[in-house]
């Protein structure tokens, strides 16, 4: 008996440093230019690329899960993965539930968008992504929220007469106004909300916040992380 | 993906479509169907044997026993499905662990509940989070088969248990007169006759399952609601190769026609096996067969 439990001991030893080293990574995979799924199926994007490096970086093996939004909090804090890379800014309200890296991203300009220039963004109806800073913005405002699970929902609330304007970054609002062919545009100026945006963990893994924290503060330093923010989002975006 | 697909800015009409549905998202949302007729094709027997089970557990002539099935059937029935299909699949996941952390980690010396967080041993996980992804994904499906055993194993269980009080009483009495005990009774003679008495409920539930798979979207299982409304969303020249505007009307249309036409070679089926188990029956049915086959074919 004694052996078995020693024996079980050093097992837990040895499995405790091998599985370490590979760690899953979810993403909601319906956010472009962050996360999206590309054509031949695959987690893509800013994040799907900033992921690799980091990894490579911190010599971790990382494994893409795709997780919807909405359970995305409590399916990290059940263990199913480890972090969460998902286009998340950092909150008050999240802080007190998850751990997050220093942010890989600075605040973001976020904004309105809308059929007509003159659509109501003060007292209308306004979408966002439901359980988003975005949404919580909408509802400090006099606008009356209309929430979606998914962030295409939101546009397509707008398209379809639905709600006035959409709320959300100007990342992925841009591309989709460009792409409309004049049927949308940019309503109001742009604002800056949030702490930036950053990787979640679970606060019993401070190890391995650490670990994406140097990996991060290292692609700061060397410029590869302004490299990919460049890459992935609008010319006037804000880098590091 | 096929080589004249290579460079599909230049593709137009038909041969766009042709690479536009063969991208290897498009195999994906193809091969979840495959998913979603596999889950049917494991829960339905694992439902049937859970109720099963729970039906001979209700008739039990043991008190405890007879409380048990009647209690899961009561319990399960009673309960919105949702509920259960979020409630068993985080707690059949997190008491899995639990379990396995107790047996093969018994000096750690950490709570497993650390605030918010819920932390099992790395060797207890479940999958290892060393696996390969298609393990996760194996894992989530198996446990989502067992949520909807679970479920629909108590409905199968009180149609099954009405099946049995249908059979004639006089048909066990002639077998007991037999000298039948009662395990032989029932074995031979109730259970053979109760299916005609149970298809009814039970292709009910069947028709119920089919419509119900799409919960598996709310396990995390990427079935082809998920695919469908990926897909269908508008895309965005700078993000595909294939934009597109909002094309869900489509897709959506697409999983009613499948599930249509699903249900429906479902109900010629089951009509099949009705006419099947009535024959002989002493009921209703049997009896019109039987004077149909008595005067011949005219």
């Amino acid at each position: 008996m004694r052996t078995l439990t020693l024996a079980g001991a050093v097992a837990c030893l040895a499995t405790g440093a091998l599985a370490q080293e590979v760690v899953r990574l979810a993403t909601e995979g319906a956010y472009p230019p962050y996360n999206f799924i590309n054509d031949q199926g695959e987690v893509d994007g800013f994040e799907r690329e900033l992921g690799d490096a980091l990894c490579a970086r911190a010599g971790l093996t990382c494994e893409w899960v795709v997780n919807q939004w909405d359970s995305i909090l409590p399916n990290l804090l059940g263990g199913n993965y480890d972090v969460i890379i998902a286009g998340m800014n950092i909150t008050n309200e999240r802080d007190a539930l998850i751990d997050f890296t220093q942010p890989y991203m600075p605040p973001a300009p976020a904004g309105y968008a809308a059929l007509s220039g003159d659509a109501d963004i003060a007292g209308g109806t306004v979408s966002a992504q439901a359980g988003t800073v975005h949404a919580g913005h909408v509802a400090d405002t006099g606008a009356t929220l209309l929430e979606f699970a998914t962030p295409e929902e939101t546009v397509q609330a707008v398209r379809d007469g639905e709600a006035d304007a959409v709320f959300a970054t100007h990342d992925f609002l841009l591309p989709i106004v460009a792409a409309s062919d004049g049927e949308m545009t940019i309503v109001g100026e742009p604002v800056i909300i949030g702490r930036g945006v950053g990787m979640g963990l679970r606060e019993s893994d401070a190890e391995l916040r650490d670990r994406f924290d140097t990996a991060i503060a290292a692609m700061k330093e060397d410029g590869s992380l302004n490299g990919l923010l460049a890459k992935w989002f609008p010319d006037n975006s804000p880098q590091f | 993906m096929l080589p004249a697909c290579a460079d599909p800015s230049t593709l137009e009409g038909l041969s766009w479509y042709l690479c536009y549905l063969t991208t290897g998202k498009h195999l994906s949302f193809y091969t979840s169907f495959g998913t979603v007729l596999l889950l049917l094709a494991v829960t339905a027997p694992a439902a049937l044997a859970l109720g099963f089970g729970g039906a001979m557990l209700a008739r039990s002539r043991v008190p405890p026993l007879a409380w048990i099935g009647k209690g899961y059937v009561a319990i399960v029935r009673g309960v919105p499905d949702i509920a259960f299909f979020l409630f068993f699949v985080v707690a059949l996941d997190q008491g899995f662990e639990y379990l396995r952390h107790r047996i093969m980690c018994a000096d750690w010396d950490q709570p497993v509940r650390q605030g918010n967080d819920f932390v099992v041993c790395d060797i207890a996980k479940l999958p290892l989070n060393s696996s390969p992804q298609w393990m996760h994904e194996i894992y989530g499906f198996a446990l989502a088969v067992l949520t909807f055993a679970i479920v629909f194993g108590a409905f199968a269980a009180n149609v099954l248990y009405g099946a049995m009080r249908a059979v004639p009483r006089a048909q066990m009495e002639t077998a007991e007169a037999y000298g039948m005990t009662h395990r032989q009774t029932f074995w031979r003679v109730l259970v053979p006759q109760m299916w005609v008495y149970a298809l009814p409920g039970l292709s009910n539930l069947w028709m119920v399952l089919i419509k119900a798979s799409p919960l598996l979207f709310l396990l995390g299982v990427e079935d082809i609601v998920y695919w469908a409304r990926d897909l269908g969303g508008s895309k965005t020249p700078q993000f595909t190769d294939y934009p597109h505007g909002d094309w869900r009307m489509w897709y959506f249309l697409f999983l009613l026609v499948f599930y249509l036409a699903f249900t429906r070679v479902s109900e010629v089926v089951l009509d099949r096996l009705m006419r099947r188990l009535t024959h002989g029956q002493a009921i209703a049915g049997g009896e019109a067969q039987r004077k149909t086959a008595m005067v011949g074919p005219a």
